[in-house]
Order: C-alpha cells, then structure tokens, then sequence
C-alpha cells in the first residue's frame, strides 16, 4: 500500500495543515503540541500507524482552518523528526516544508527539576537547547532524553 | 576577561582563569595595597541561603579593594518574605550597588538574575548547579600546590548536588588533567555534567571506592556526602564511612598530595590531618580573599 494509497483514508481537508510523515504513535503528542484538544471546534483527522513506503508505520494529522506557527513546528520537529508540513489551501498542497531541527525551544516545554528557576513563579520563559538526542534546560542545564512530550507545558 | 557576570565554570576559558589567578596572585601578596582600586564602589550581598566563607570573604574582598557592601539581610526579614520576585529583588538591588553577589537555593536563578540586571552579576552559588567563585580559589590553590597542567585529581563525595564539584569539573577541562571521581552509586555526577565533560573530551574516570586510585592522585579533592539528600538513612548508612578519609587512609597516598575540601566539613576529614602539610583546606578557604579581589577588580 502506498503512501497516497493511506492518505486517501482520511479525508481530505479544504484549507488547513496537513502534518504527515508523524513518528508512528506520535499523532496525539503533535495535537498537544498544536494545542488542540476538541474543544476549539476545529475539524481534526488522524491517521494512526498507517502502512508508509518510508517509515514501515507514520501517522498523519489533518486540521481543517489551521496553520502552524514556528514555534509549534520547532517543537513538533523534537517528537517527529522526519514529519512534513502541508499548507492546505482551496484542497491544492500550496507549500510544503520538512521540519528543521531548531537551536533552542523556548517557552513550550516545562524542566522538570523542581529546583530549577523556571518552576518558582518568576516572570521567565523556560528555554531549551537542542541537542542532537535530546534538550537542554538553558537555567539549570538538566538533560531530558526521553518522553519529551510529557514535559510540553499544558 | 570581558565578561559581564559570572554565572558558570563553563563560561571561563583558560585565558580567563589565569588572568583572574594572576591577579589574585598580586593582591595575595600585598593584600593592603589595592585600597584605591575601587573606593566608594558598593557590592550587594544578596545570599537566601547560609554561608560563611563565601559570603564574608566577598564582603572583605570588596573592603580590600576600598569598597564596601551593603547586604539584604536573611530572607526572613526581607521583601521576599512578602511573596517579591527575584527578578523584582535584583532590578531594585541593581539601582543601589555596583555588583550584586547572589546565592540562591534554586538552580538556575543566577542565569535568570543576570538577563534583569546591568551591574555585574556574580554566582555565589546556585542551588545544586554551579560556584564558579569558588572554582576560581579552587584553582588558585590547586595552581599554588601542584600546577594546573599534567596532574591527577580525585574528586570525592557528593558528586550529585555538590555545586563546587560540577563548576571545578568544568573548569579542568581547560587544562591538562585527569579526573577521577569517586562517590557512591546514588551520588554519582549528574547527567548532564557528564555531558559536558564528555563533549570537552576530558579524560575521566568514575569509581566507588579511592583506594584503587589514591596513589595515583596529586590532588584529592573531598566534599561532604549530604546526609539530608538520602531519602533512606539505611542508603547513607551503607556509604557514609567508605567515603572519609583519616590518616591511615592516607598511608598509600603520594608524599605530596595535596587535600583540599569546599568546607563546612563533617566527618569526611579527620581533624588529625588538619596538622599534615598535606592539608590545604583552610588555605584554600583564605584564598577566597584574593580571588575574589581579583574578580571584583575585573568586572567593577
């Protein structure tokens, strides 16, 4: 089955993003991201390990009346390396971009050491270094390799 | 060095490290001849936690060099007592002194200081994270006792949340060592130290017990294992005496080693060394005057 083969299983939307290429498993993590949770009212489909010519099992999200800001793509790129972006306009693909690797995230995660700065209250934005296998709080330099998504501020 | 704050190890490159060494050298040796290096210049101490050492050789420092301080006082009976941001405290702390010495029990809170303040911003140390004054009279001493290049450190005890052990561990990388360091599973250096260390391709080794490397050693480097960070007595119990050192513990060691210790000491060094010349710790306590004359004369 190929990868048009899989699209094709989730509708098509007429003017939105479609995030394709997701880890597969990933696909609710890049709606936390997204911050959607239902109750926006916005038109949301997802596909959920899929069969993908290129990655064995993707998942795809498809939003209906919504573009990513960069800020929201940087943190996607964290959890779904390999994902692609879709702007949707009038159903024609009109850009197309691969997620980038940023040099820093900031204000989108939470550190998760009590004792660091960012969690006492104080008028700052958590500020994350990226690494090539993880991030790096830039106030009290704590490493977080895995489940990043836990740690996506709500 | 063209630093405004000093906030981590990792910002001092070797060339920083021997300007602030060299200078402080010159102040040791004529402590009372730099009053007029900064008469008038006010430092503020703003320290929410204890500290002796760090706080009252800052304060001779400043004094040393013609200056004076002024101090908030303990957390309890100022403004932070009624809920006042850090970041509020300093910005109003800044429009008062010329520096600003901050020791804070929350990681981080120096780097955050730092991004309200224009005045110098000094690191009295943070939490579990970073001392990098300390580091600086750290190196002086080790610079003093056996040179900076081509020696052998151990760095032994609470490698975990001891500050000064992850700010010298940075700094060492500048040079020509190898660290060893030896602590108890559960108070091994922290992931993200040995990250750095990593990245700096220093050469380090990790053990649980000094013996198999403490003749190897030309500096042993002691902290206090901190009994109130084991969240079961029956974990400290089973480490706590396998990382002391007293006399007889010493007999494999070098001649020459030198035994330094951040101070407050418990029980790690026995008082009995405290007479062998090998015993640095107290000098190294003194050398906090001079380095942080030569740091406050660099930035102010």
């Amino acid at each position: 089955m190929t990868d048009i083969d899989t699209e094709l299983r989730v509708s098509k939307i007429q003017n939105g993003t479609v995030i394709d290429h997701v880890t597969g498993g990933e696909a609710l993590h890049v709606l936390s991201i997204i911050g959607i949770d239902g109750s926006g009212g916005e038109t949301v489909s997802v596909g959920i390990n899929v069969p993908s010519d290129r990655l064995g099992r993707k998942d795809i999200v498809k939003v209906e009346g919504r573009e990513l800001s960069q800020s929201e793509v940087d943190v996607l790129s964290l959890i779904a390396p390999d994902a692609t972006i879709n702007i949707i306009r009038e159903y024609e693909v009109t850009e197309k971009q691969c997620v980038e690797r940023p040099e820093e995230v900031t204000g989108v995660l939470e550190c998760p050491n009590p004792n660091c700065i960012t969690n006492a209250g104080e008028p700052v934005d958590t500020r994350f270094e990226v690494l090539s296998d993880g991030v790096r709080c830039e106030y009290c330099d704590t490493i977080i390799r895995e489940d990043l998504t836990e740690h996506i501020k709500s | 060095m063209r630093h405004d704050h000093i906030i981590t190890a990792k910002q001092l490159s070797r060339e920083d490290i021997e300007a602030v060494l060299d200078r402080a050298a010159e102040f040791d040796a004529d402590p009372g001849a730099a009053l007029d290096r900064h008469p008038g210049k006010l430092l503020a101490l703003a320290f929410y936690e204890p500290s002796t050492r760090t706080k009252m050789s800052f304060e001779t420092a400043i004094k040393r060099l013609g200056g004076d301080v002024i101090d908030m006082g303990p957390v309890e009976y100022s403004s932070v007592k009624k809920g006042e941001s850090l970041a509020d405290t300093v910005r109003v702390i800044e429009g008062y002194a010329d520096a600003i010495a901050l020791r804070h029990p929350m990681e981080g809170s120096a780097t955050m200081a730092s991004q309200f303040v224009d005045v110098p911003l000094l690191n009295a140390g943070d939490g579990a994270g970073q001392h990098p004054t300390q580091t600086l009279l750290d190196l002086y001493t080790i610079r003093e006792q056996a040179g900076l290049d081509d020696i052998t450190i151990g760095i032994m005890g609470d490698l975990k949340y001891g500050r000064t052990v992850h700010s010298l561990a940075h700094a060492l990388t500048n040079f020509d060592t190898r660290q060893h360091f030896i602590s108890p599973e559960s108070l091994k250096l922290p992931r993200n130290v040995r990250y750095d260390l990593h990245e700096e391709g220093a050469q380090v080794r990790e053990h649980d017990s000094l013996d198999e490397i403490l003749p190897e050693l030309d500096v042993l480097y002691v902290t206090r294992i901190q009994r109130e960070r084991f969240p079961d007595e029956n974990e400290y119990q089973k480490v706590a005496g396998q990382f002391t050192i007293d006399v007889e513990t010493l007999e494999s060691a070098d001649d020459d080693l030198t035994i330094m210790h951040p101070l407050p000491r418990v029980d790690e060094i026995d008082p009995a060394i405290d007479d062998l010349d090998n015993a640095t710790y107290f000098e190294q306590a003194h050398n906090g005057v001079p380095v942080r004359m030569a740091i406050l004369d660099m930035l102010l």
